[in-house]
This record gives C-alpha cells, structure tokens and sequence, in this order.
C-alpha cells in the first residue's frame, strides 16, 4: 500500500551560507544579529562590517531553540564558532529570547539599516514583508528610521497570508510569482480583504473552474493593492527597496511596482561577479544584517566592549 | 395569511413558512457558491415539510447578505431590518440587538415599533464573527458545538493578542504547547469575539433589553463572555438563527417588500503610525 505523503505547499526551503572570500581570523570585530521573526528566523554574521556567513531558517515554538538553530545552520560550513563572536544583537519579535545576544534593538531599526546596506545608500523607502506583520518605513542615507507604518493586526498582506494561500491552491509558496504570470489576462482580484474570507472566494473560483494560474494571479494583486494602502499612508520616495520574505514573490513584487507607480531597487551589496556565479542572495536577512551592523558601530566606537569567550 | 420569509447569509440559508404568526416548517442549509440556487432548494424543502405548494404562500419576502438573489421573493429587506422585525415578536422590549452571523457582526438600536434607529457592522474581516469560532474550534481539534460547554468550564481568563482569525490559529496552537487546558483557550476565543462585537455595539450605544440572535447566539459559552464584556444581561430568543427569517416573513405578512437602513460600517483599524 502506497501512503499518501502529505505536502506542505506552504513550507519555503531553509538556506545558509558562508562568504569564500573572507577569513574571519584576519578580522578586528566579529559581529552577530539574530532576527527572530514569527515566522522565520535569521542568523548573519559580519567581520568588520562585511557579510561573512547568513541563514534563514523556520521559527519554531521556542525563541531561544529558534536563535541556536538559526545561528548554528548559519556557521555550519564555517569553523567560526558562536563563542568567536565579539557582539551579538537580537532583534524581531522574539528579541528578547535570543541567548546568544548581549542586547536587543527593534526590528524596524535593524531592517532600514540592513536595506541601506543591501541596496544602498539611496534608499528611502523601506517596505518589509514579514509574516505576521508589514511595515513601511522611510529612512536617511545612513539608513536611519524617519518615520513608519505599519499593520500587525490582520494577516492580509502578510507572508504568513500567502502560505495559507499556497497550501489552499496546493502550489509551493515559492512557485506562486512566476505562476501568476502564466496567464491570457490579468483577473479582477479577489475582493476579500480578511484571509479567511478570502479563503472563501477562493474555494468558489477553483469550483467554478477558474484556472489555477489565474487565481494565483488574483491573489498576488489583492496583496499588491492591500500593501499600497500602507505605502500611500506613509508615502513613497525613491528609492524603494523590499524586504522580507514576499520580496522573493515577484507575482506580487510587480503588481505592487505597477500600483506604486515605482520601480523596486536592486540590491548592491555584492559585487556582479559574485552574482553572475548565482551566490545566493535572501531579501529576508535585512533585519539581521542591520543588527550586525549596529553592533560592530558599537564595538568601533568603543561604547561596548567584546563579549568574545573564545 | 401564509408567507415565507427566507435569509440568505454568507454562511447559511435560513427559511420559515408562517401562517397567522405559528411557525409551521422551518429549515437550513449551507449557502454555498451559487446562493440563488441554494434558496430555491430549501424552499422547495420547507414547503414540502409544510405539506404546501408554491401557489399557498400568499408572499415571499427575502433577507441576508445575499437576499438578492432570490429570484422566486416578491420583496427583499436589509438584514437588519429583519432582525427589528424578527426579534420585536419574541422580545417586544428589546432596544439593542447584536447579531452575530456567519461572516458578519453588527449591532442595531431599534424603537418599541421595531424600527432600526442606528446600526453598526463589522464586516471584511473574520475577528467578531461565526468564522473566527469555527477557526479556532478547528485548531483546538473539537467540533464547534463543543466550544460552549468547554467555555462554560473555565474558571480563568485568558486575553488572546490576536485579533485576527489567521494569526489566532496560530495562538491558539501555541496555547495548547504551552498545556494550556483546552476550556480556558476556549473561553479566550469568545472573549476575543465578545470584545470585537462589544466594540461595534458600543457604536449604537447600549440600551436594556439586549438581545443577541444569529448562530452564534446558540453558543451559549459566547453569550456568557458577551455579557462580560458588556457587563450586562443578555437574552436570546428561541431559534436565535432563525430571526432573520422570521422577520422577513413579519414583513411579508406586513406587505413590507423593500424597506432602507443605512449602516456605519465599522473598519478595523489595522494600519498604525510608528515612532522612529
């Protein structure tokens, strides 16, 4: 008898990697941030300022077990070990049960500081798509928050709204952008705002035969357009950068550049070559990156000293 | 005078047939995608319960979201001038009503005449209606008749940070890792909902007496959390799901075939301005 696996549409691959072209040794400050998000959690660590190893990992029931996994998944191809560290900041919504960390900052902080990191200086506006929340924020040149939105109420918008869907429709999350391209003609979106009505609606167009891809599309828009409502609230400026994980969803990255009536920024912060051997690159390490950066500025300027063990 | 007063919801139809007041067949069913359809069905259902046929019924007035849709009513009223009418019957007393629906939750004012004076609706978002229930009830593993009498047991309460539906599931399963019992996690769910509806009844103000009616008004654990929240008494009438049925068939008997209310709908402010 052959048992039915069960598929977990909505369950996006974990990554890790460690920069080749650095030797953590021949570093002054070895910085950490931890991201510890509601839905997904991310180590980076940074010698001087530099992007030497990240991951991204799912968040589990337990903050401080979510930050071990994260940390450890983010140093395995390295011989770099936790207790090398210099200083480590947590950040996220379980920042303050990060074990590995000597202080926490906020998200919004750590994400306007990793974008100016990631796509460069020019960045005004930062919109971060997490998963149980999205938040606009306008930030300076040194990547310093002016002003924010955000909506942490109502799962429409969310990443955590888009695997729900993804399990609904039985399509990989990470399937869903380019899929939604795969259509004659752009569909009315789905008029439900609140998920689970949405939900609804859904069901009804997959009975009246509506084709997949087509529902796909419809979704990706009604997210685009609920995701304007926030960034015509705050008010967009170029540049504009995407953080987070709906940042890799190009089914609603495009509808959202379309609706804005500006084009997302591409990130900087490694060299072409680099990209053209496809190294890989992940939108949702912003908040960690940030987190590093602030504590290697904290180690530079002498206002904390090295809580290295090792 | 025989009429039907039939209320198609998001959720569920609802039909009565009715002569000189006593009720004498009722039914529901889910309404499905096609709605229209869906009435017709249990139309047809409640008349043969009745022992009529079509030519009986004198009038057919229609309700609910979805009241529109029935192509075989003579009329169709707002649902909630059909709750005024429906709930003026039973509780002639009654001056607030709190529906809570499938899909929706509003609260109207009414005069003794049964006349809406002001009404208030959240609608577009599951937080506060029958949908968020049935969520949570799925993610504790209990079938949702069960939530009441689980909720009744509780002796603690527990305040849910989620407001919405999609991130309450995920509360609720965080809640039963962390071994809470399953009575107190019920018991916040309706808190949750009682707060939400609590707010928009607040909108039309409350006055004695305050009737509750729809389906969740059967869920007796909900109507317990929603006395709390409004520290006030709370009465439900018979068939609470039926109201809008029955207030349409008033109005059909009534000669009443369209009738205006014009609602405050309540947005839930999700968008908030931070500090940098």
């Amino acid at each position: 008898m052959v048992e039915a696996k069960k598929v977990e549409y909505w369950r996006w691959p974990e990554t890790s990697w460690v920069n080749p072209g650095i030797d953590w040794r021949k570093g002054k400050f070895i910085t950490g941030g931890v991201d510890v998000g509601s839905v997904s959690s991310q180590a980076v660590v940074m010698v001087d300022g530099q992007l030497y190893a990240y991951s991204n990992t799912r968040t589990g029931s337990d903050s401080p077990e979510s930050a071990w996994k994260c940390m450890n998944m983010a140093l395995e191809g390295s011989d770099l070990k936790v207790d090398n560290i210099d200083y480590c900041i947590g950040t996220g919504y379980g920042r303050v049960n990060v074990p590995m960390a000597q202080q926490t900052i906020t998200e919004i902080a750590c994400h306007a500081r990793g974008a100016n990191f990631m796509y460069g200086p020019e960045v005004r506006t930062v919109m971060d798509m997490g998963g149980q929340d999205c938040k606009a924020i306008r930030c300076d040149d040194r990547g310093k928050v002016l002003k924010f939105m955000m909506n942490d109420k109502c799962a429409a918008g969310t990443g955590r709204g888009m695997e729900v869907f993804a399990d609904l429709i039985r399509v990989p999350v990470w399937e869903i952008g380019s899929r939604s391209f795969q259509i004659d003609k752009e569909p009315p979106m789905i008029s439900s705002t609140c998920v689970v009505f949405a939900k609804t609606e859904v069901v009804g167009l997959l009975q009246e035969g509506k084709p997949e891809n087509e529902i796909i599309a419809a979704y990706c828009a009604a997210m685009a357009h609920r995701i304007t409502e926030l960034l015509n609230r705050l008010g967009v400026e170029e540049k504009f950068a995407i953080t987070g994980g709906i940042a890799k969803n190009i089914g609603v990255v495009k509808r959202l550049e379309k609706e804005i009536g500006f084009n997302t920024v591409e990130a900087v912060w490694y060299d072409p070559k680099m990209r053209e051997k496809g190294l890989p690159f992940d939108t949702q390490i912003a908040g960690g990156i940030g987190a590093a950066l602030f504590a290697n500025a904290m180690l530079e300027r002498g206002r904390v000293k090295s809580a290295r063990k090792a | 005078m025989i009429v039907t007063g039939i209320d198609v919801g998001g959720k569920n139809v609802h039909a009565v047939i009715t002569k000189n007041g006593t009720m004498l067949a009722k039914g529901e069913a889910p309404s499905g995608i096609n709605k229209g359809e869906a009435a017709e069905k249990l139309y047809d259902e409640v008349l043969k319960q009745a022992g009529l046929k079509r030519q009986d019924v004198t009038r057919v007035v229609a309700t609910g979201s979805s009241g529109s849709r029935v192509a075989f009513a003579d009329g169709v009223i707002p649902d909630a001038a059909a709750d005024a009418r429906g709930v003026i019957q039973f509780i002639p007393s009654a001056r607030t009503i709190i529906d809570v629906g499938g899909e929706e939750g509003r609260a109207m004012k009414i005069s003794p005449e049964g006349k809406v004076l002001d009404f208030a609706i959240n609608e577009r978002c599951a937080a506060g209606t029958g949908t968020f229930v049935d969520t949570m009830a799925r993610a504790l593993e209990v079938p949702v008749e069960e939530m009441a009498k689980l909720s009744i047991k509780s002796t603690r309460s527990i305040p849910m940070n989620a407001q919405c539906a999609v991130f309450g599931e995920s509360e609720v399963v965080s809640l039963i890792h962390q071994k809470t019992p399953k009575h107190d996690i019920a018991r916040a769910v309706h808190d949750a909902i009682a707060g939400r509806i609590g707010s928009v009844a607040r909108i039309v103000g409350l006055e004695d007496d305050i009737v509750m009616v729809g389906g969740v008004a059967k869920n007796t654990g909900f109507v317990e959390s929603l006395k709390q929240a409004l520290s006030a008494e709370v009465k439900v009438p018979k068939d609470p799901e039926y109201i809008g049925a029955l207030g349409a068939a008033a109005a059909a008997v009534a000669g009443v075939l369209e009738e205006k209310v014009e609602a405050k709908v309540v947005e839930k402010k999700t968008i908030e301005e931070g500090k940098a």
